[in-house]
């Protein structure tokens, strides 16, 4: 315990010389937080030299090996890490789904090779990857993908069309599912390949949606050559890798909520906005709401730090990840009504610079995506039901 | 802190569910019901509970206790939430032991917690005089007289208030009637001449009574720390009342949940189970969440008053408002989802149903704490 103890005043002490403090605000627009890649424009020097210093030590990944270029931290370490960088305000470094989803799965399952090829990158922050996951038939039913995947002898040739592929059109690599075995039962013949956005027959095309902005693209796939060592794990073994990578990204959108630490809390907003009458907030039925919603939040926040205790105590249930994705996004999505009720008419100007350009209606419209993306929240309902619950099995 | 149970209060949470499982399940709740029992309680039960330690969870070792904690009493709470049992832990071991280890002299709490920890002693919290928790709303009067002081009023709802041999009760010696200052808390024996107990059984076939007190007389001794001052005692009070019933709230929404969920998996119509349906599965699921939200806000706000955090004020009433609104759920989705036989007396559900109710509202149900959240946090 005492090295820990140690570890938590060296690491504040490097994180308050090192931290730039416009790092420490709190993040507004899409831009604040880094995503990296070789298109990446950095909005300040500040947020280069942030990713920088702490690339350097590996702690983009804090807990990743440090053979590869991560931060070599075990579990408690790396709770002392969040929680210090938590206490000043500390925005990610990098924010990318290289650290969320395919460094992970490179990790567990990929060859020595791909390793070295790709972790260093990511935790750098140099590659911005995408994830080609869903097919226009194909949405909660991933399973069904069409996407081709044939062996051409010592390359394989893709064809097919993936679609809400997060910015495809920034991105560097992707890694995508792939039919390889069409005769095999549905998630039988699956596989994981990696390609750069760059090859020929990759053709991008971003979906404007009701927000007004375009974070995810129609992605086409036409005859694009993939190296076979860019298979990731074993062939026609994909699906299970597909799961795996589904669960880090049910946590990573679950825990969206919690990229507001450091915001300002729905009840300042509402105070500022409505005002105290006796001391209580003036409109009641509202004050019920905030104060409902400031609970349910709290309890989430809890949740999500209970499960990781448990699972660090050996302790808890599986399938964990589905209900964290459901209440986090559909308290997420609570967070957004409310900030727009308190807000009224404001929160839903469009243009102007006297409304931030329509920022809140914004993001208040992005949030309706939260329990759609990443398996819709009756998804989540049913792997909740049928895994932790056992219901419906003859 | 780990927001996860330690190895002994690991221990504790099974030993009490295996001891309230054999000894105190809901089929002994509906003996005492269906035999009108004089006690609403089974005495033996309560002996062997004595016996384990349980009525000195809560007591300092200077007292003859095991200190264990908050969480260690939470779990024996959560785990008597399953099973429903009715016995004197939470008027006597939960509220009666930390009233005196709170306002109690040395005097005191060398007199009485003894007396508590050997089973000798029951104590009823008598702090409401109204329907709705409202600790500041004191009408009942103490007045010094002599080398003592005299009572009168009237204290409503005061669990286990008919069998406990000494109440606690808030009168007011100074101020108006809602005013915070000038409160006070005296012991009074049960049976002391001009105490007047009508025994009111609720809906939930646990123990309450209306307590009168005509010119009762008290010594100065009786007085429960100084007078005018116990403001602030009987909020923390409240608070340790209240996160221990968010406990019990939480085993008791877990057992209505997992019995629902079992029968989803045994029923069949149309020639096969229902709960292969996905609109009980939906349901099922969103139950299950919601009691994950509410076991986070219960185990760290036990945690919190073990470490005597500032922070135990909000956390008690975050805790009390979600399980109160999560037991509410899990009853009402018990008896819709168990269909007509969920309205049976036959099927042990119905009690879940009477006592979440009974629970939320002693000491304030969830919008009385989500009021009060709001104003402890500025608006």
């Amino acid at each position: 315990m005492p090295d820990l103890e140690q570890f938590r005043r060296e690491t504040r002490a490097w994180l308050e010389t090192n931290c730039p403090l416009s790092q420490r605000e709190t993040v507004v627009e899409f831009e604040d937080r880094c995503w990296g890649g070789t298109q990446w424009k950095f909005v300040s020097d500040d947020q280069k030299r942030w990713l920088e210093v702490m690339a350097a030590r590996g702690w983009t990944a804090p807990d990743w090996p440090a053979e590869y270029g991560g931060g070599g931290l075990n579990k408690e370490e790396t709770k002392i890490l969040r929680e210090e960088m938590n206490r000043i305000n500390a925005r990610l470094p990098l924010f990318s789904m290289g650290l969320s989803m395919i460094g992970p799965a490179l990790l567990k399952y990929g060859s020595e090779a791909l390793k070295r090829q790709h972790i260093r990158n990511i935790v750098e922050g140099r590659i911005w990857w995408c994830q080609g996951y869903s097919e226009p038939n194909f949405g909660s039913d991933l399973a069904g993908l069409q996407t081709r995947c044939e062996d051409r002898g010592d390359h394989f040739i893709v064809n097919g069309q993936k679609v809400w592929t997060s910015y495809a059109d920034r991105a560097d690599w992707m890694f995508c599912l792939v039919r390889t075995d069409p005769a095999a039962v549905k998630h039988a013949g699956i596989s994981l390949v990696l390609f750069d956005m760059n090859t020929p027959g990759v053709t991008t095309r971003p979906i404007r949606l009701i927000s007004g902005k375009s974070p995810f693209c129609e992605t086409f796939l036409d005859d694009v050559r993939v190296e076979k060592d860019q298979l990731v794990g074993t062939l026609n073994k994909g699906w299970e890798l597909a799961t795996y990578l589904l669960t880090h990204e049910r946590e990573m959108i679950g825990s969206i909520g919690q990229g507001n630490a450091g915001a300002k809390n729905l009840h300042d907003h509402a105070v500022e906005q409505i005002g105290l009458a006796g001391g209580e907030l003036a409109d009641s039925a509202l004050r019920t709401d905030i104060a409902r919603w400031e609970m349910d939040n709290r309890a989430f926040e809890l949740t999500a730090e209970r499960i990781t205790d448990e699972a660090t105590a050996g302790q808890g249930v599986g399938a964990a990840s589905s209900m964290l994705k459901y209440t986090g996004t559909e308290i997420n999505k609570r967070r957004h009504e409310l900030l727009v009720s308190i807000h009224g008419q404001r929160a839903l100007a469009w243009e102007g610079d006297a409304y931030e350009h329509g920022l809140m209606a914004t993001q208040w419209l992005r949030t309706k995506g939260n329990s759609i993306e990443g398996g819709t929240s009756e998804i989540q309902l049913n792997i909740i039901a049928k895994r932790i619950l056992g219901l419906g099995k003859e | 802190m780990a927001l996860v149970l330690n190895e002994e209060q690991r221990m504790l949470k099974d030993a009490a569910r295996d001891f309230l499982s054999e000894h105190a399940p809901v089929s002994q709740l509906r003996q005492l019901r269906d035999g009108r029992d004089a006690l609403g309680y089974s005495r033996a039960t309560w002996q062997q509970m004595v016996d384990l330690g349980w009525s000195g969870i809560l007591v300092p070792e200077a007292q003859g206790g095991l200190d264990f904690g908050h969480v260690g009493m939470g779990q024996i709470m959560e785990q008597s939430g399953r099973t429903l049992t009715a016995s004197p832990l939470f008027a006597t071991a939960v509220m009666g032991v930390s009233a005196i280890v709170q306002a109690g002299s040395l005097a005191q709490r060398n007199a009485l917690l003894p007396a508590i920890v050997a089973g000798e002693l029951q104590l009823a919290p008598a702090l409401d005089e109204g329907p709705h928790h409202a600790p500041r709303q004191v009408r009942t009067r103490l007045e010094a007289r002599g080398d003592g002081c005299v009572l009168n009023g009237e204290k409503q709802f005061v669990p286990d208030g008919h069998s406990a041999d000494q109440l606690i009760v808030s009168a007011r010696s100074a101020g108006a009637d809602a005013d915070r200052d000038g409160i006070s808390l005296v012991l009074v024996e049960r049976t002391a001449p001009g105490v007047t107990v009508e025994r009111v059984v609720m809906a939930d076939s646990r123990n309450s009574a209306m307590v009168r007190f005509d010119n009762v007389a008290l010594p100065r001794a009786a007085l429960l720390g100084n007078p005018g001052t116990a403001s602030a005692v009987i909020e923390r009070l409240s608070e340790i009342g209240n996160a221990h019933l968010a406990a019990e709230l939480l085993g008791l929404s877990l057992e209505a949940c997992e019995q629902t969920v079992a029968y989803l998996n045994t029923r069949k119509q149309f020639g096969v189970l229902i709960g292969s349906y996905q609109g009980l599965q939906h349901r099922a699921a969103h139950l299950f969440s919601e009691i994950e939200l509410l076991k986070s806000l219960v185990i760290k706000t036990l945690q919190a008053l073990d470490a005597g955090s500032a922070e135990v004020a909000v956390l008690a009433s975050l805790a009390k408002a979600k399980a109160g609104e999560v037991a509410t759920l899990a009853t009402n989705e018990a008896v819709q989802l168990h269909g007509g036989v969920g309205m049976t007396d036959e099927l042990d559900i119905g009690f879940f149903m009477k006592r979440a109710r009974v629970a939320e509202h002693l000491y304030g149900d969830h919008r009385y704490h989500l009021r009060r959240f709001a104003t402890l946090s500025g608006y």
